[in-house]
Formats: structure tokens, sequence, C-alpha cells
């Protein structure tokens, strides 16, 4: 019997050597005569594990990691390759029985359910696994009844504005049929700390094929483009794979699955420009212009790609719809609390001992997440602040740690949730810095098309470095807050009007790194 | 021997034919040019408008837009370092410097001997795993100090 072993394609597993190991195993067992099938896997979302290599003995799978190349022969040593009992493999690096890891246990997960257990690409694998059921489902329903099963799981935008994306699907609905209508996937995953939509698009790329397909046949538009970042290669390349597997099989082209739809799809990538992950710039990018804000309305449900109905939504909005469709609208909306419904798959990233992707039920608190779950800092210093949500965030100090993640709770701190990816400082980071840096990134990101992000984010970033240099530190600072209110609500996207977050949650929580010892401003953060 | 080959008029208009189907077909075009040409020179403006049927300021100011589009040629190799905030959490500010001091050039240039061009980038999505780095395409992470010699030592190859 051919031996399956499971090394990730992640690229944050590539990025630690995983091609090597792969490469490394498979001449190990041509060496033994050992018949093995390696099998590219998505990551299980350990990622201080990865490269977390997996050996299956009768249906159960064990793992192994962090494995470097150099490991290979030690592994291979301790009877990887052959059909020993695994209780008998006694390896340091040796995890034990992989669903049975607690950062695994503990999670629910409903879209990242494949990821990191099937092959990608393999469209075999994918229907084996539950894939393409939600789609079968949706085929045997009228389009407003799909737009109301995902009305009703109360899923709301993942990438970060939480809008309802039921709501979304209802308005390109409702827009008179025979024109072209567009579904664009934002695979412009671009906040540090983020790597969610990174993990799905290269670990269970039919997912989203699928979430796509649906959301056509849902609001009658036969096209989809998934906008991805240029610097996910490793993603664009399972995209691909996917996309080509699904036409060939006929779950893409003039007729989904046999039915009268018909879906095609396409990846294009961007270039570099951060501010292409809001939903109008990304519309200009991807007809071919820069990647100017458009003002709202018209809303892109009502003139979006060339000018028509299109619905954008988040990779991980779009993931969702399968299972929504699949297990019904009531199963997803059962997690969550408040108007937060469903599960979020949480980004645990920076300085922090067990980073990786984490997908939860909201609710839980900002604390469980990084003590608990995340373990602490790699460094072993104590925390100073935790930024949620992107650079465009805010960060945290230890006395927020109870706040439960949902999108209004944050709100309510003068925070946000984003995209959900946390990252960790040590006690070594000066707040003053990440809000120069704030100021500093939005200045080279901003479109240029309106005057408080252009302007305002430049004067920002020198008033930070008088206020550094300890220039007249309380006009200067009083110039701060002047500017971040008015790029607060004068700014036309979450660019210019997000930027203030960083930065006076910075100032309020950290004032002494301000040189502005002991006053703490909290009405400052209004 | 550049790994690129020389901008020409003939091959951008080709460039141009089989991208002209699409909706939208500047991005993949430029994208396409860059990797031929391994940059997207300024003597391909005009054609492109011409070829597109847009204003020479459209074609331009999209080419100015974008990060990734490079003006001039690169060096031999492209070292690129995350300056994001998952990778500053994990120290790749003393990283920057240290290779700065090395290859004796600021971030965003390249060395004079034409080797090396040394870039930062805005996350590779690689955040639990910082800091990052990428090297000719290929990423890498856990960046330390030893391991950015090696890169380094890579890229000076």
């Amino acid at each position: 019997m051919t031996l399956r072993i499971f090394v990730p394609r992640d690229a944050a597993a590539v990025a630690c050597g995983a091609d090597e190991v792969a490469t490394a195993l498979g001449a190990a067992a041509k060496k033994a005569g050992v018949q093995v099938q390696i099998v590219r896997n998505g990551s299980r979302g350990m990622l201080w594990l990865e490269p977390l290599v997996e050996i299956e003995r009768e249906g159960v799978r064990y793992g192994f990691g962090p494995v470097a190349p150099s490991d290979v022969e030690s592994l291979v040593k301790a009877g990887i390759l052959q059909g020993k009992p695994v209780d008998q493999i006694k390896h340091p690096l040796s995890i034990g029985v992989v669903d049975d890891h607690p950062y695994l246990k503990r999670q629910t997960r409903l879209t990242f359910a494949r990821c990191g257990i099937t092959d990608p690409v393999s469209l075999e694998d994918y229907r084996a696994h539950d894939g393409y059921k939600g789609l079968e489902r949706a085929l045997a329903m009228k389009p407003i009844e799909i737009v109301d099963e995902v009305a009703k799981s109360g899923l709301r935008g993942r990438g970060g504005a939480g809008f309802p994306t039921g709501i979304k699907w209802k308005t390109v609905h409702d827009t008179p049929m025979g024109q072209q209508k567009y579904i664009v996937c934002n695979a412009d995953e671009g906040d540090s700390g983020t790597f969610a939509d990174r993990m799905i698009m290269e670990g269970d790329p039919f997912l989203l094929v699928e979430g796509m397909t649906i959301a056509g046949i849902a609001v009658g538009a036969t096209r989809g483009y998934i906008y991805l970042r240029s610097e996910y290669p490793h993603a664009a390349i399972a995209l691909n794979a996917a996309i080509d597997a699904a036409k060939a099989a006929g779950y893409l082209g003039s007729s989904v699955a046999g039915s009268q739809h018909a879906f095609e799809l396409e990846v294009r990538i961007g270039a570099g420009a951060y501010v292409c992950g809001e939903e109008t710039s990304l519309l200009e990018s991807l007809e071919g212009r820069r990647g100017l804000v458009r003002a709202k309305p018209p809303l892109p449900a009502h003139k979006g790609l060339f000018g028509q109905p299109t619905v954008i939504n988040n990779v991980l909005s779009l993931c969702a719809v399968p299972f929504v469709l699949a297990e019904g609208a009531k199963a997803y909306a059962d997690y969550g609390m408040g108007r937060s419904r469903g599960t979020m798959p949480i980004q645990l990233a920076g300085n922090l001992k067990f980073g990786g992707l984490f997908e939860t039920a909201f609710g839980i608190t900002l604390g469980e997440l990084v003590d608990d779950i995340g373990g602490g800092t790699l460094s072993g210093r104590p925390v100073k602040a935790v930024q949620v949500g992107g650079p465009l965030g805010a960060y945290f100090p230890r006395g927020l740690f109870d706040t439960p993640f949902d999108y209004e709770a944050f709100a309510a701190r003068d925070g946000l949730i984003g995209h959900a990816g946390i990252v960790v400082f040590d006690e070594t980071a000066n707040m003053a810095k990440m809000a120069r840096f704030a100021f500093e990134f939005c200045s080279v990101e901003s479109c240029g098309k309106c005057t408080p992000c252009r302007i305002g984010s430049t004067r920002g970033r020198e008033t930070m470095d008088k206020v550094m240099a300890g220039v007249d530190t309380a006009a200067n600072l009083a110039v701060i807050e002047d500017l971040c209110n008015t790029m607060k609500f004068g700014s036309l996207c979450a660019l210019g009007g997000f930027t203030p977050y960083p930065v006076m949650s910075a100032l309020t929580h950290f004032p002494e790194d301000f040189g502005r010892p002991g006053k703490k401003l909290a009405e400052a953060a209004e | 021997m550049s790994r690129f080959e020389p901008w020409s008029e003939e091959r951008t208009v080709e460039i141009v034919a089989d991208h002209k189907g699409l909706e939208g077909p500047l991005m993949p075009i430029l994208h396409a040019l860059q990797e031929a040409f391994g940059h997207v020179p300024e003597e391909a403006t005009p054609v492109l408008a011409r070829e597109l049927n847009l204003s020479r300021a459209e074609v331009h100011g999209v080419i100015t837009f974008y990060h990734d589009f490079r003006h001039q040629l690169p060096g031999k190799h492209i070292l690129k370092l995350c300056r994001a905030e998952a990778c500053q959490s994990m120290g790749c500010e003393k990283l920057v410097e240290r290779a700065e001091s090395r290859l004796g050039v600021e971030c965003g240039n390249t060395t004079p001997d034409g080797r090396v061009t040394f870039e930062a980038v805005y996350c590779l999505g690689l955040c639990a795993t910082a800091p990052s780095a990428m090297i000719d395409g290929r990423i890498v992470g856990r960046v330390d100090a030893n391991r950015l010699d090696q890169l380094l030592k890579e890229a000076q190859s």
C-alpha cells in the first residue's frame, strides 16, 4: 500500500522550507524503496509548527513539526516510512494525532473545515469532503431564496466593514435582468497581520470558486473576477488550478453543473497598491485605471464594474457561503453573539508564541486570544500593545483585553475588528513610532483623491517627527488630534478615515511614549 | 546577460494583441510587459496609448500609480524585506538596517554594481512566521540576522 505523507504547500510553510522537506522526503523514500505519495495540502493553521509533516495510519493523521530538511533523516530513522504503528515512532518533533491538538480542538471550523486536510487542487478530494454541496442545494432553489438564505445567516462582510452580505446581494438581485452583472472577489488582503484569505485560497481554492458561483446564480451574474494581490503568487497558482479543474468538470462555464446558469471566473493580479483593497478603488483597477477611490453613491451594487451591477465581497464572505447553503442559514447563525453571527477566522500574528489561524464563533475575548491561545509573546517579554484589524486598526493595551471579538464591542472601544488580524507587540515597541508609521503608510498608499488623506497623512507624519524630537510637544499633539479629526470625518474612504484609529489609540493608551507622562486622553479618542 | 529581453515596439504590440480581448486589459498588459522586459519603459507609453485608444496621460497615470511597475531595469537580484506591522513586531527594522549597511544602499535602491535591488514590501501574508523576505520571487520566513546574511550572500553572487 502506498503511504500518504502530507507536506503543506501553504506559502507560510514554503517560506519555512516545506518544498525542501518534501523533496528530501521523496528522496528518502526512493532510497528506502518505499512507495509514498506526498500530498501538498493546505496549512492546518498552526503556523509555529510549519512545516508540519503528517503521516496517515488507518485514516488517522499524525504530525511532526516544525520539520527542517535536516530533520528528515531522523524522521525516517524513527520509522515514518514504514508501516510501523505510530506509538512506536518516537521523535522529538511529534505532536501526536493532529486532529486532537488543543489548538484545533478549540476551534469551530466552518470556513476552514477542509483547509489542511485535503489536496487543495484536487476536485475529487473537494467533492469527497462535502465540496459543492452548497451549490447543489442552491441549484434547487430560486435565486431570491438563495439571497434570503444568506441574509438569514446574518453573514456580514468579512473584509472589515461588516456590511450585511445578504443586503448587498439583494440590491444586485433586484437590478433589472438582461444586463451584464458581475461578482468581484476582493482578494487584495493587504493588511499586515492578516493571512486568512491567502490560506484559504491556497488551501481550499474550490471553496471560493463555489462561493462565487453561488453568488452569481443568486444575483444573475455570469462573470466573476478575483482581484488578487501580486504578493500572493502561490494563491494565484492554486486558484488558477481550481478554476481550470472546475471548468473541465462543468462547474464553471456556459452551464454550471448542467443547469441553465452560466458563470465564468477569472483571476486578475493587482500591482502593489494597498488602497486597491478599498472596493471602489479595486473596481477602478480592474477596469485598468489608477486605483482612485470613487465617491458613493452610486453603490457598486448599482454601478460597479464597468458601470454594471456588481457584488463585491471579501474572500472570507464568499467562502462562508457554501456552508450557509449546504447546512442552512440557521446552522451558521447559531454561532456568534449579538449582531455578529457565525464564525470568524481570526489571525494571530506578530510577536506571539503560537501564531496561526483560529476560526471561532464571535464572542471570544481579546485576552483569551492573545494570552491563552496565542501563548503570549515569542520574545517572552510582556505584551505592550495589540493591533487589531490591520494597519488601520486601533492599538489596544492589556487593560482592554476583556473586549469580546464582536463588531460592535470593538467599535464601542474605538477599535475595529477589520479583517480579524491581531498583531502582538512586546514592551520594546515604541507607540509614538507606530503612530508615525500609520501616518507614513497612509501617505505612501493614499490614492490622492481626497485632501484629508493626501495632505493630512503627510502633515501627520511631519508633526509626529516633531513630537518624537520633543519639539513643542503639547502644541504638536493638539495638531495631531485636530488632523485625526479632519481625516476621520473628511476622508472619502477608510484609508484616510481609519488612519486616526492607530494614531489616536496609541496616543490615548500610551501617552508616555509621546512625552505626555501620565495624562490619559480618553476624550482624544472621540 | 540580462534575464529580460530588450524592449521593442514590435514585442509590445504583440503583447497588447495577446490581451486585447480581455475586459479591462491594461493591468494584465503591464504585468506581461514587465515580465518580458523587467520594467515598463517610458517608450512603451505612447505605444500602449495608440494600441488601446487611450491618452498618453492615462497610460502614464496608471503605470506610475502602482508600486509594482518599474520604470528602470532592476538589479540582477531583487531582495525585499517586509516592513509592515507584524514584521516590525519581530524586529524587521533591525534587519533593514543590517541589509542597508551590508549593501551600502538605502532601502528602495539598487547597488552601484547592479547586482542587488533592495526594496521594502508591505506584507507578504506570512505574519505568523515573521519577519519575512522575498528573494527573486522566493519567499522566506522567520528571517533572523543569520538567514539575512545568507540571503545577502545569495543576492550579491
